[in-house]
């Protein structure tokens, strides 16, 4: 079965009913039993008109969930009002989704969770596998979001800032299970840059492209983590990397330039040279420049510490991270990566090892004490 | 079939047989380590007994209600606490003797010198939620 087809058709079946009428929440729960339906009986018995076929499944489905409600709601004797018909939207159906499932009222767990559903086209099992929690919770979090855009009109604009975040909150979460959320970010973040005349669009698109291309060489056979400077470059995807480059040049002509767009030019600066050592840091130190003006966010000025002790050697770096706090995450690895650059084993290996006890994830952890592990073991030999 | 917990410590558990921190072992001996423990994991999803396995952080805090109104008052975390756990497995196995062979065998994992840590796991097992099928009258 063509489940990349049929995911990409989720979003138009889905403004469908809303155009012919049906509330957001009820067409969207009508979509996922249709979804749901295909994925059973497509592999035997393939439509002709897959889109056809979705429209009408869920639109008999919402039919038959509206006439058991109303029944139910007459025999609760409840006067309650129906909602008026969703007005006809105009502009893009597939955008205003977007809009709506990325919402500031939702909490940004409820707004990916909305996202990869409504606009995903994922089942509700699926999402819950990814995220790692039972689905009967995801069900309940995706049902309380549409509860929440309840009273939002389908046509109201929206910000695309705000669908961008959510979006790149998809792509950091990896994969597990049997979705690859960062392709899928990719998808969506493709889809919405084609749509929109948004610069950061761009600019996030390019971001995930470089860092996907990475992907690969990213992790040793083992599953450890391999850091940049010693990974085999040969292995990163020279494709999906001309892409970004391109992507991002087009942004940047533009000249409106946002964090994402910044982000993505360190992270081309990284795909441009043949070797770590031929890394042009002097350029990326200007970029984080430009992003510490733009966001003036201290885990920026955390990486900007990296790139000085790179550009103009480790005392420097050291001396950029002074002011920062050293409660930071990831702090104690910063300084432990400048101490030893700066000849200072012992304290390096002090700090990875304070590093590893605050690591949030397991592949990190293992990869900090690894460093702690190396320069103890150098020191003993 | 029955649940079982093991339980891994951080502190609190007796002194394991070789008992050398991680960040003094080889890279390729924490390796080694890592991989027994995947392979661990993915031999009990094989066999059907695998349910659950979660590492935590060494810091946490400890928190408790504060009354009407007032937010939760929060303390630590606590470098002294004696008891600190580092993560569990949950299994579902047949008996307890099952349950005690794979906690001996994922203390067996190895350490310094690429020998086994012997590391003391806690095996707790669950309490069932359900009554049984069968209703108890002693006493009834």
């Amino acid at each position: 079965m063509d489940e990349a087809l049929l995911r990409s058709l989720t979003p138009s079946v889905l403004t469908v009913l809303v155009r012919r009428g049906a509330d957001f929440a009820a067409a969207e729960d009508a979509v996922q039993d249709a979804l749901v339906e295909a994925i059973r009986v497509w592999p035997a018995d393939p439509p002709r008109d897959p889109k056809g076929w979705l429209v009408t499944v869920a639109w008999r489905r919402f039919l038959d969930a509206t006439r058991a409600d109303t029944a139910r709601r007459r025999r609760e004797e409840r006067v309650d009002e129906e909602p008026p018909p969703g007005p006809v939207p105009a502009a893009d159906d597939t955008l205003q989704l977007c809009f709506l499932c990325a919402h500031p009222s939702l909490t940004p767990s409820s707004a990916v969770a909305l996202t990869l559903r409504a606009v995903g086209g994922l089942t509700t099992r699926q999402i819950a596998r990814a995220y790692l929690v039972p689905e009967a919770t995801m069900a309940q979090r995706i049902s309380r979001a549409k509860r929440t855009v309840a009273g939002v009109r389908f046509d109201q604009p929206g910000d695309v800032a705000t669908v961008l975040r959510v979006l790149y909150l998809v792509f950091n979460e990896g994969y597990s299970g049997d979705v690859d959320l960062a392709a899928e970010a990719v998808r969506l973040t493709r889809q919405l840059a084609a749509r929109v005349d948004h610069p950061e669009a761009a600019g996030l698109l390019a971001l995930m492209l470089l860092h996907h291309a990475r992907r690969a060489a990213r992790t040793a056979p083992d599953g450890s983590l391999v850091p940049l400077a010693e990974q085999d470059r040969g292995r990163w995807d020279t494709r999906l990397i001309a892409e970004g480059v391109g992507i991002l040049q087009a942004a940047l002509a533009r000249d409106r330039l946002g964090e994402f767009q910044a982000q993505a030019a360190i992270a081309a600066l990284h795909a441009d040279a043949p070797t770590a050592a031929e890394t042009d840091w002097v350029q990326i130190v200007e970029w984080y420049d430009e992003l510490v003006t733009l966001t003036g966010s201290p885990v920026v000025r955390l990486n900007r510490a990296v790139a000085v002790g790179e550009a103009d050697g480790p005392r420097a770096g050291l001396a950029a991270l002074a002011g920062l706090d050293a409660a930071l995450p990831r702090y104690p690895a910063v300084a432990a990566y400048l101490h030893e650059r700066d000849g200072d084993p012992t304290t390096a290996a002090r700090l990875y090892a304070e590093a590893a006890g605050k690591a949030t994830n397991l592949a990190e952890r293992d990869h900090l004490t690894r460093q702690a592990a190396r320069l103890n073991t150098r020191r003993r030999r | 079939m029955a649940k079982y917990l093991l339980l891994k410590h951080y502190r609190g558990a007796p002194a394991p047989v070789n008992n050398v921190p991680m960040d003094q072992w080889t890279p390729e001996e924490i390796s080694a380590h890592v991989q027994y423990m995947n392979d661990f994991a993915a031999r009990l999803e094989k066999t059907g007994e695998f349910v659950d396995g979660q590492a935590v952080a060494p810091e946490g805090l400890w928190v408790r209600y504060d009354g009407e109104g007032r937010p939760p008052v929060t303390d630590g975390p606590f470098a002294e606490t004696k008891d600190l756990i580092a993560g569990w497995m949950v299994i579902d196995v047949d008996s307890q003797e099952r349950a005690l062979e794979l906690a001996g065998e994922l203390s067996a994992a190895p350490g310094a010198g690429g020998r086994p840590i012997h590391e003391w796991l806690e095996v707790r097992p669950f309490l069932t939620a359900a009554p049984g099928g069968m209703e108890c009258h002693a006493g009834g």
